[in-house]
């Protein structure tokens, strides 16, 4: 732009302005020809024109769009047409219009042709070639004019003279002021015409203006371009957009050149500087904020137009209009939100191209610029909605409460004696930067200008207008939830209120922000408002508060080591201030004094016995920067007993508490959150209910004892900092430590006790005394306990194998717990002697002194003294809670001398009941018990003690026969686990006949028994007269363990007493089997003979005389049953297997049977076994009631003569008392019994004899199947 | 919920300052959270955009699905972080943080000590200033 054309330009701005530059802007048609004509056209064309929308097509891809035309119509002068440069759009004629009314040809001819002519070639001169020539006609004028042309010949006159190819540049109007069809569809076709036209015009010039703009800017790199120019021209641009109604264009353009301003500035940042941009930098003179009240803010236009403007005159400029387009499109939101981005991105600009700017003058700027906006938007919505949209706004409001406050620091208005002569220069100069207020507000009540201007008139008025906008944004910031913003305002409000000296107005602010930053775990800001609020509690004298939070803060280690140490000492002042009233001690949490890190027992077991010492060591790891004093430190413990309880006896507690004795406690991070932490440790306790009547266990479970604490609501966390039960319980227990130093990290204390009532102690808090300032643990979590036991001295008496063999030395333990008794000297255990038990005295045995916890103190000498019936073991000097432990030898003998008949009757009585039972189970020992009484020198009542032994043998007898050889077989088994030597075995006959002999065929005099394993002796019984009816046989041997080398004592050997009868040989039974007449062998399935013959060796004897002897004719006979079985299924007996034969009681008679049997199988087969029974009749008052059937047959069988004599006779009378019998008594059938023989009186010379069978030949039957 | 995993800023002397305005900025976070929470939670932007944005400084935030939150501050002047650039600079933490997380001695919540993440977090500071 030349200056030229901008002088024109501003000559056209300053003729016409209220015109131009309100919205009442519309676009220029000009008007030629017939004024008169279009006067009276014009109500009617303006109000027709915006009726309807048309569609605007746009160039670049835009996007089509439905505007509604206005226009404002000019009468046509040749001055409105722009000259060549010039860029004013809004004076720019879109449309020239000819009207005319000629219907008469020569008029046409003579005037009205010479004026389009004249009005074609101004256009011409000018390039404009959008115009239009309307031929209005009317009725009435036709009917006047008689000689007249047809109509359109005017029409076309015109077209041939001016519309050469634009036949459409020419408009017929019919009847335009008539109200029938014909004038409105002419109407219309106007209408559409013009604004068809219009556009087209717009689009045409539009366009050509762009490309000027853009060519423009494109510019922008040469030296001489101004920003400011440009500036002016895309302004046009945007108004024109904005006289169009289409604001979104607008704002497009001021978007565009709002980017393009700022990125000069970046690029002026970045060293890229634009010579017209040093324009900008010139100092800032004149603070006043932004102006939205007037859509068009001219005095900073034409600033910017003179290139006069500042930064900040540019940005206000541009804001404003983008402000006020954005309420045009009823977007107010972005307003707030453009204007907070704008306030930002001047200061940061204005830093930027380093503007040299008064202290506070931005301050002002931003803070009425805020408030200009809110109050903008505030004027063009109403409450409901600005309350809904808060937090769009509310950045505004805390923006300018921030650069409010910084005004007033700045001001001094917010010390507490007010501004200074300094500070009240500085607040002149501030207020003569924002001149005078502007003619639209200075009537208004309130404006940003008067506010800031009372604001910073006095400490009063700030103060108001700070407390104000602070409520306000608080108010605002907690109802959109915004908590933590809020909270920081809040802050800023405490500082001020510090300042202004009303810390108990301060201190809720720091609180409620100090509880947020708890609960989120803000390590720095904790520490930054604790600070804040310990100089706050401070002032406020909340002694204790401020205590609480000096120590939180010498324990934090986000703050210096001299911040620190500055804190701590202010505890130790006041703890060490003279105590004038006495008695008041501050109580404080211990966590931020000291941390209880780990609790260590000694004994480590927490088990003490009464009167024994205990000792609990600390690890405390204090918090403080510095060695503090401790006047005590004491634990509280509290005391329970727990009476019935297996858990709390001695005897349990010392074997099964066995930690390690280290407690750890859990970590507190500092800093994390505490809500966390904040709760009360569980405390948990085992429940048990018994039953009342049998004290059986009804219930268990665990209690927790404080429920009430932890099923507290939390929102009452409002105690975060100040638990507010800082009680000290008290207790009679309480543990001390009187005067040390805590080093600052870990320090170990040491308490020690003296245990004194038996119970369970569990400690509970911990507290530390400093002067008049106690820290408390309240809580010990987990659960630290430790037990006082009380014992009562006892003796225990216990073999030291599994089991006690009876008849070696046995060793068995003697332990002696002293309890609360201290053994004395001269203190005895005696022992009442026992001959089956003799103690075995070793003179080096030795007694072991433990402690309860199982720790070995000392070693003595035992000394015993026997006398005959008493042992009395002295026993070593110990004190209470002591276990003594010693070992003896004793040896169990089981069968003892004459001396101990009476008991050793007794004790066989029990082995052999205890034989009985145990026999079932082999290989159990019999056991004999074996009691001992034993005075104890703390009590006057005998302890009696029962020993069970075991014998390690069991010995059986067996008789074994070989015709009539007899032979004593006994078999010795050892039971024990350990192996022995056996020698001098001997077996005695004591019985009357003295003719026998035993013949031992034991070769070896020693041999070894293993463990669990049998020796066999074998005797034969030799004798020469008669036999003997019976034998009693005493069977020992000497024995000792095989593993010991010397015989230092002697043992009992072991005896085995038992009785042999009946054991000679009565009966000879001998078994053959036959092939079948003319076979060589047997063959399976074919009959064979068996043949039994049953042989008398004896005459009779003693052993004979029962009921199945009969005597006649000096012959006596027996009966015998025979009974062959095969148990193997071998063979098959046909026949009877069975029969009752009668048997002539005389040496060498015979009788034999035969039986057929078939064998089953081919190969060797064992013979079947020939069982021989006494045969005893039913009872023997009755004859013999034997089965008639079975004695029949057995008659058929074959006998030798003799005994076929003999039963012949037999059953002849038998059958002849038959007769009686059976009509006497035939009502039950008694049964005939069956007795067997005793193992020696029947000798079976075919036992285990076996015969060859061969298969048969025809049953080789091969069964083959095939599926 | 809201505790600090992490925190570093360069330079150090105006920590406290950072800390507050972090801390401040979770209300917006929270407020683009449960905005955006009900309308899609799978296919949700974790990158919430500029939180806001102070006299100083340039606030962004982003949440991992797990409700993880990232904030970053920048200094508003410098122009040559854009929000491709904070874009990116979010994912490669988002991408440290789960390598943290796979790390089985973390403990998810605890702060973060890694020698891993500092490196990352330090080369990034020094990308950017």
């Amino acid at each position: 732009m030349d200056p030229a054309a901008a002088a024109a330009a501003e000559e056209e701005g300053r003729e016409k302005p209220p015109v131009i530059y309100t919205m009442e802007n519309k676009p220029i048609v000009t008007c030629a020809g017939d004024q008169n004509l279009f006067t009276s056209l014009y109500p009617t064309l303006s109000q027709q024109l915006p009726r309807e929308p048309m569609e605007w097509r746009r160039s670049y891809g835009r996007a089509p769009k439905m505007i509604h035309l206005e226009s404002n119509f000019v009468q046509f002068k040749e001055e409105l047409l722009p000259k060549e440069g010039n860029k004013a759009l809004l004076t720019f004629p879109f449309l020239h219009i000819y009207w005319t009314e000629c219907c008469d040809t020569e008029v046409y001819k003579t005037t009205v042709k010479d004026d389009i002519t004249k009005w074609q070639n101004v256009l011409k001169a000018h390039n404009s070639a959008d115009w239009l020539i309307v031929v209005v006609e009317s009725d009435a004028k036709k009917k006047n004019k008689t000689n007249i042309l047809p109509r359109t010949s005017i029409v076309d006159k015109i077209r041939n003279d001016f519309c050469n190819k634009q036949s459409d540049r020419c408009v017929v109007l019919s009847d335009p002021l008539k109200d029938s069809s014909r004038s409105q569809e002419s109407w219309n076709a106007f209408l559409t015409k013009l604004r068809t036209l219009l556009l087209m015009s717009f689009t045409k010039n539009l366009g050509k203006f762009e490309d000027d703009m853009r060519t423009l800017r494109e510019k922008r790199t040469e030296p001489g371009w101004s920003f400011c120019e440009y500036f002016m021209v895309q302004e046009e641009l945007a108004f024109v957009f904005e006289m169009l109604q289409q604001f979104e264009d607008a704002l497009v353009q001021y978007d565009e050149l709002d980017a393009l301003f700022s990125q000069y500035v970046v690029n002026f940042g970045a060293g890229d500087g634009a010579n017209w941009l040093t324009f900008f930098c010139q100092p800032v003179r004149s603070w006043n904020g932004l102006i939205l009240r007037k859509p068009i803010d001219m005095e900073k236009r034409e600033l910017i137009q003179n290139q006069e403007a500042t930064l900040l005159d540019l940005r206000s400029y541009l804001f404003s209009r983008q402000c006020t387009l954005l309420i045009f499109l009823q977007r107010p939101w972005e307003v707030s939100q453009r204007a907070l981005e704008l306030l930002h991105n001047c200061v940061q600009e204005l830093k930027l191209l380093e503007v040299s700017v008064p202290p506070g003058a931005l301050d002002c700027w931003v803070f009425l610029s805020c408030l200009e906006v809110l109050q903008r938007i505030e004027g063009c919505c109403d409450r409901a909605q600005i309350d809904a949209n808060v937090s769009h706004t509310v950045g505004l409001w805390s923006y300018a409460t921030e650069k409010l406050k910084s005004l007033g620091y700045l001001c001094g208005l917010v010390s507490e004696k007010g501004p200074n002569s300094e500070d009240l220069n500085r607040t002149v100069d501030l207020l003569a930067g924002l001149g005078a207020e502007r003619p639209e507000t200075a009537n208004a009540s309130q404006s940003p200008y008067k506010k800031l201007k009372e604001a910073l008139s006095s400490v009063e008025a700030f103060e108001k207008h700070y407390l104000d906008l602070s409520h306000a944004t608080i108010e605002m910031y907690t109802n959109i939830g915004r908590i933590r913003s809020a909270k920081l305002v809040g802050k800023d409000l405490a500082e001020f209120y510090m300042r202004k000296k009303g810390p108990q107005k301060a201190e809720v602010y720091l609180q409620g922000a100090l509880k947020t930053y708890l609960a989120e775990g803000w390590a720095l800001l904790v520490t930054h408002t604790r600070k804040q609020l310990a100089e706050c509690q401070k002032h406020l004298g909340q002694i204790e508060n401020y205590l609480q939070t000096s120590s939180l803060l010498a324990g934090d280690n986000h703050l210096s080591e001299d911040e620190r140490k500055s804190f701590c000492q202010e505890i130790l002042d006041f703890a060490n201030q003279q105590a004038e009233n006495e008695g008041q001690k501050v109580t404080l949490p211990m966590h931020s004094f000291a941390q209880l890190k780990t609790l260590h027992f000694d004994p480590p077991n927490a088990v003490v016995h009464v009167g024994g010492k205990l000792c609990i060591e600390l690890t405390l790891l204090s918090q403080m920067p510095i060695p503090v004093r401790l006047d005590q430190i004491a634990i509280h413990v509290h005391f329970s007993i727990e009476k019935n309880s297996y858990r709390k006896t001695a005897e349990w507690l010392t074997k099964h508490k066995t930690s390690n004795g280290v407690i750890s406690f859990p970590n507190e991070v500092a800093g994390f959150p505490l809500s966390k932490n904040n709760l009360p440790a569980l405390e948990l306790y085992e429940m048990y209910e018994r039953s009342p009547s049998d004290n059986s266990l009804n219930t268990a479970g665990i209690i927790c004892k404080n429920v009430h604490m932890l099923l507290r609501r939390q929102e009452s966390s409002s105690s975060l900092d100040i638990p507010s039960g800082l009680t000290l319980e008290d207790g009679a227990h309480v543990l001390k430590c009187n005067n040390l130093i805590l080093e600052p990290g870990v320090n170990k204390i040491t308490f020690s006790t003296q245990a004194k009532e038996p119970g369970t102690y569990t400690l509970r808090q911990l507290c530390t005394s400093v002067g008049k300032v106690q820290f408390v643990l309240l809580h010990i979590y987990p659960i630290v306990q430790y037990d006082v036991y009380s014992q009562e001295p006892q003796l225990k008496v216990e073999p030291m194998t599994d089991s006690l063999l009876a008849g070696i030395p046995q060793k068995v333990r003697f332990t002696v717990t002293t309890g609360h008794y201290s053994m004395k000297n001269g203190d005895t255990l005696q022992l009442s002697n026992a001959d089956a038990m003799p103690i075995l005295y070793h003179p080096e045995s030795k007694a072991v002194i433990y402690s309860n916890t199982r720790e070995k103190i000392s070693e003595s000498l035992l000394r015993i003294q026997s006398s005959e019936k008493i042992t009395s073991i002295s026993l070593p000097v110990a004190p209470a809670y002591h276990v003594i432990e010693f070992e003896l030898e004793v040896m169990y003998l089981p069968s003892a001398t004459e001396s101990a008949v009476e008991k050793e009757n007794t004790i066989n009585k029990e082995v052999h009941r205890k034989k009985r039972e145990k026999q079932k189970q082999d290989n159990c020992m019999a056991t004999v018990d074996q009691k001992v009484t034993i005075d104890c020198p703390w009590s006057i009542y005998s302890t009696i003690i029962a020993l069970t032994f075991c014998l390690p043998f069991n010995a059986k007898h067996s008789l074994l026969s070989a015709g009539k050889r007899k032979y004593v077989q006994v078999c010795v088994q050892n039971l024990s686990e350990l192996c022995f030597q056996l020698s001098n075995n001997s077996l005695k006959n004591f019985a009357e006949c003295t003719d026998l002999q035993l013949v031992p065929l034991n070769l070896e005099s020693q041999q070894v028994i293993y463990s669990k394993q049998s020796i066999f002796f074998v005797w034969e019984l030799k004798w020469t007269k008669e036999h003997p009816l019976s034998l009693q046989c005493l069977f020992s041997v000497s024995f000792r363990p095989a593993t010991s080398e010397e015989q230092s004592f002697t043992l009992k050997p072991f005896t085995y007493e038992f009785q042999v009868e009946n054991f000679f040989t009565l009966y000879h039974v001998k078994t053959e089997i036959f092939p079948p007449l003319g076979a060589e062998y047997c063959k399976t399935g074919s009959l064979c003979s068996l043949e039994v013959s049953i042989t008398r060796l004896a005459d009779l004897s003693e052993v004979d005389r029962d009921e199945a002897l009969t005597e006649s004719d000096g012959y006596c006979t027996t009966k015998l049953m025979y009974e062959v079985v095969d148990n193997s299924s071998n063979w098959a007996v046909c026949g009877k297997s069975s029969g009752v034969i009668s048997m002539p009681v005389a040496a060498r008679a015979t009788h034999k049977v035969h039986m057929e049997v078939m064998p089953l199988f081919a190969g060797y087969l064992p013979f079947p076994d020939v069982r021989l029974f006494k045969y005893l009749p039913h009872h023997s008052a009755h004859s013999m009631q034997l089965d008639a059937d079975s004695w029949i047959e057995n008659d058929n069988l074959s006998v030798d003569k003799n005994v076929d004599d003999q039963a012949d006779s037999s059953s002849i009378r038998s059958r002849g008392s038959l007769h009686s019998a059976a009509s006497g008594e035939h009502k039950g059938l008694p049964m005939p019994r069956l007795q067997s023989f005793s193992s020696g009186q029947v000798f079976n010379c075919s036992t285990g004899m076996q015969i060859l069978v061969i298969p048969s030949k025809d049953d080789h039957v091969l069964e083959v199947n095939i599926t | 919920q809201n505790y600090p995993l992490y925190i570093r800023s360069v330079p150090t002397e105006n920590e406290l300052k950072f800390h507050y305005t972090v801390h401040t900025s979770l209300d917006v976070v929270d407020e683009k959270i449960s905005a955006l929470g009900k309308a899609l939670v799978d296919q949700r932007e974790l990158y919430l955009g500029l939180l806001y944005p102070t006299e100083d400084y340039k606030v962004y935030g982003y949440v991992t699905n797990s409700k993880v939150k990232f904030v970053m501050v920048v200094d508003s002047s410098n122009t040559a972080l854009r929000d491709n650039e904070i874009r990116s600079m979010f994912r490669k933490l988002h991408n440290s943080y789960t390598d943290i997380m796979c790390n089985p001695f973390y403990n998810p919540g605890d702060r973060i000590h890694s020698r891993a993440f500092d490196n990352m977090v330090n080369s990034m500071m020094m990308q950017v200033c």
